[in-house]
């Protein structure tokens, strides 16, 4: 049984890192128990820590049903009035929920994963009853692409054959996998969307210096503050390389120095041209903006901005170690059920 | 001042200094304080936190051999010199356990020896034997603690001022919470343990448990089972040290408890950061490239 749920959870992964991308379809984002983000303003006298730092310190969650990208038939309609927003919300939800048995068998397999793994905050719009996570341009949705280079197509093409093998159960290697599968990185990458599950983020401050706990996989990005310079352009890492400094009371964070390997870039931009910068403001006591900035020439015709409401939780709730790799079980259960599948003739 | 008065002072100050350090000799180690300090350092006191605690933030890193072997261990080649020369060969160290030897139970000792000679062997092509044999560095899986402390990575802490401390590893992109005057027990087992943490005097004392059993202590198959309980002392003795002590205690393994302790040192290079180790991708065809497509061939 243990199994079968552990596999399901390296399907459910996978899904959810090719889906993002090709579709652009956020795998949504926000939770929305508390205040309003856009709309509220920010706090008069923002929360300090002692050194005088604005305090971003605790754990949030950013899980939420808002579309990264607003869905076609709303067109120009940024935000819901009340109505319209129960609707929406309602929508996503019965689109989002895993125990429905509206698909017959095969899809009811692929989700497998029900709503039992699901972070009930997932299906809830932002409080704000926008559209879409994306707020700049202003039609909710990503830019259009630019031709991309002959090379950054084979690329694409590779990819997309390794995650046919994959969906067909036909994987060759462990390279065949998505990363997230493989669990080198999952949601531990800026920029952080919602997805099904574990969306807690441990925030740490120390003077100078933010350090930020992504659930997913334990990884902690320290971010120096002092206006040191990035590592060098020869060392790069899977999270890239973070530096900080304050606007006002806002955090902001721009990360370069980004692997090259498939699966590391954000949406497969091109590394050498491709520029984050994420923004955290704290609006009240529990409620934080994050809100990040994405730019490549080679990749979109445009920037674009998406922000997603970050909510406190509750002391009590905690966050806890997610192991990842050492638990793994399911690279051999995928190849050898390909080696299985092949020995049986079953190669389509 | 004459170069007489300059030498009476500097005389003033070598006995001062004596002074302190023989203080610094009794009273360390009827406070408890770690014995490795005795007559090292001179009296320090930290700079303070807003709450009045030590700062310990900063990049730290042991300098000890204890991950090859936290016993006495002479340097021995890596696997597979025949390749690698010296490349991948263990240095030699002194025992990092106050006494030299860890107290095993027999039958207890007799499995460290099948570990040790079973570390560089993986078979997970069940998972009934996924975590049975191999020691968990070699499959880059989470160190746990006491030895994600003393692995030849740094780590950082970050302190603040919430309840919440935290320790960031480079091996592995570990990290672990330091809950401080947590009460409540640990909710389910994992692989760097349940740390709750409060202030002894100057010293930051974790207490950690609920752990997951297959965790290693090093490359020597020290080991334990799932009730081990780890108690960690960090106290500032320099700007520059933190003296690092474990009292380890597991009733299924050890006759008695038994201790660690070491100096960490903070790292000093304008630029330093803990960078990433994440070895999840070198371990993955020794995991398994053997269920590939061209493996089965």
């Amino acid at each position: 049984m243990q199994h079968r749920i552990l596999a399901s959870l390296g399907i459910l992964a996978a899904m959810t890192a090719m889906v993002v991308p090709s579709a652009g379809q956020a795998p949504a984002a926000a939770k929305s128990s508390s205040k309003v983000a856009s709309k509220t303003p920010a706090a008069k006298k923002p929360l300090r820590t002692p050194w005088g730092d604005p305090d971003l310190q605790g754990v949030w969650n950013d899980a939420t049903s808002t579309p990264l990208q607003r869905p076609t038939g709303l067109a120009e309609k940024d935000v819901l009035n009340d109505d319209e927003a129960a609707e929406f919300r309602a929508q996503l939800a019965h689109d989002l929920t895993r125990d429905r048995r509206d698909g017959g068998a095969e899809v009811d397999v692929n989700r497998a994963y029900n709503d039992h793994w699901m972070d009930s905050r997932r299906l809830k719009i932002t409080a704000d009853h926008r559209t879409s996570l994306i707020v700049d341009p202003p039609n909710g949705r990503i830019p259009p692409l630019v031709p991309l280079s002959p090379e950054r197509e084979q690329r694409k093409a590779r990819r997309a054959a390794a995650n046919t093998r994959f969906n067909a159960g036909l994987p060759e290697n462990y390279t065949d996998f998505t990363l997230p599968v493989r669990c080198v990185i999952r949601t531990d990458s800026p920029p952080y969307l919602p997805t099904i599950y574990n969306n807690d983020f441990h925030i740490f401050q120390s003077p100078g210096y933010v350090a930020i706990g992504p659930e997913m996989i334990h990884s902690a990005r320290i971010i120096p503050l002092d206006g040191h310079p990035h590592v060098g352009k020869n060392l790069k890492q899977w999270l890239g390389d973070s530096r900080g400094h304050w606007e006002g009371d806002t955090l902001v964070v721009e990360t370069t120095n980004f692997r090259a390997d498939d699966g590391v870039v954000f949406m497969e931009a091109n590394p050498d041209t491709y520029k984050i910068t994420e923004r955290f403001t704290r609006v009240d006591a529990t409620t934080l903006n994050y809100e990040f900035t994405v730019e490549d020439p080679k990749t979109w015709t445009r920037p674009w901005t998406a922000r997603i409401p970050w909510n406190k939780i509750d002391p009590d709730e905690q966050m806890y170690e997610y192991a990842c790799h050492e638990d793994n079980y399911d690279m051999v259960h995928f190849l050898t059920g390909a080696r299985a599948r092949e020995k049986r003739g079953e190669t389509k | 001042m004459t170069q007489r008065n300059l030498f009476k002072a500097a005389k003033f100050v070598v006995k001062m200094a004596a002074v302190i350090a023989m203080l610094g000799t009794i009273v360390i180690p009827a406070a408890g304080q770690p014995s490795a300090a005795s007559g090292q350092f001179l009296p320090y006191k930290a700079p303070r936190m807003a709450d009045g605690h030590p700062d310990l933030n900063g990049t730290w890193q042991a300098f000890v051999t204890a991950d090859w072997d936290l016993q006495d261990h002479e340097a021995q080649p890596g696997p597979h010199p025949e390749l690698m020369g010296a490349y991948g060969a263990a240095p030699a160290g002194q025992s990092v356990v106050e006494g030299g030897e860890i107290p095993y139970k027999p039958e207890a000792l007799e499995r460290k020896k099948q570990n040790f000679q079973k570390r560089m062997t993986v078979d997970v092509s069940s998972d009934k034997t996924w975590h049975q044999v191999g020691d968990p560095e070699l499959k880059c899986y989470m160190p746990g603690v006491p030895r994600a402390t003393y692995m030849p990575f740094p780590f950082r802490i970050v302190q603040g001022s919430s309840p919440y401390i935290l320790m960031a590893y480079e091996f592995a992109s570990a990290t672990r919470t330091i809950r401080m005057d947590w009460k409540g027990e640990a909710p389910t087992p994992s692989w760097m343990g349940w740390s709750r943490g409060h202030w002894e005097g100057d010293t930051l004392v974790v207490d950690v448990t609920g752990f997951r059993e297959e965790t290693w202590f090093d490359r020597a198959g020290d080991y334990h089972s799932e009730d081990l309980h780890v108690v960690e002392r960090y106290t500032p003795v320099s700007p520059y040290h933190l003296m690092y002590e474990a009292t380890i205690e597991d009733k299924n393994v050890y006759t008695r408890p038994w201790k660690i302790s070491f100096p960490l040192y903070r790292r000093m290079e304008k630029n330093v950061q803990v960078l990433e180790f994440k070895c999840v991708p070198f371990t993955e065809e020794m995991l398994y490239g053997r269920f590939s497509k061209s493996a089965a061939k």
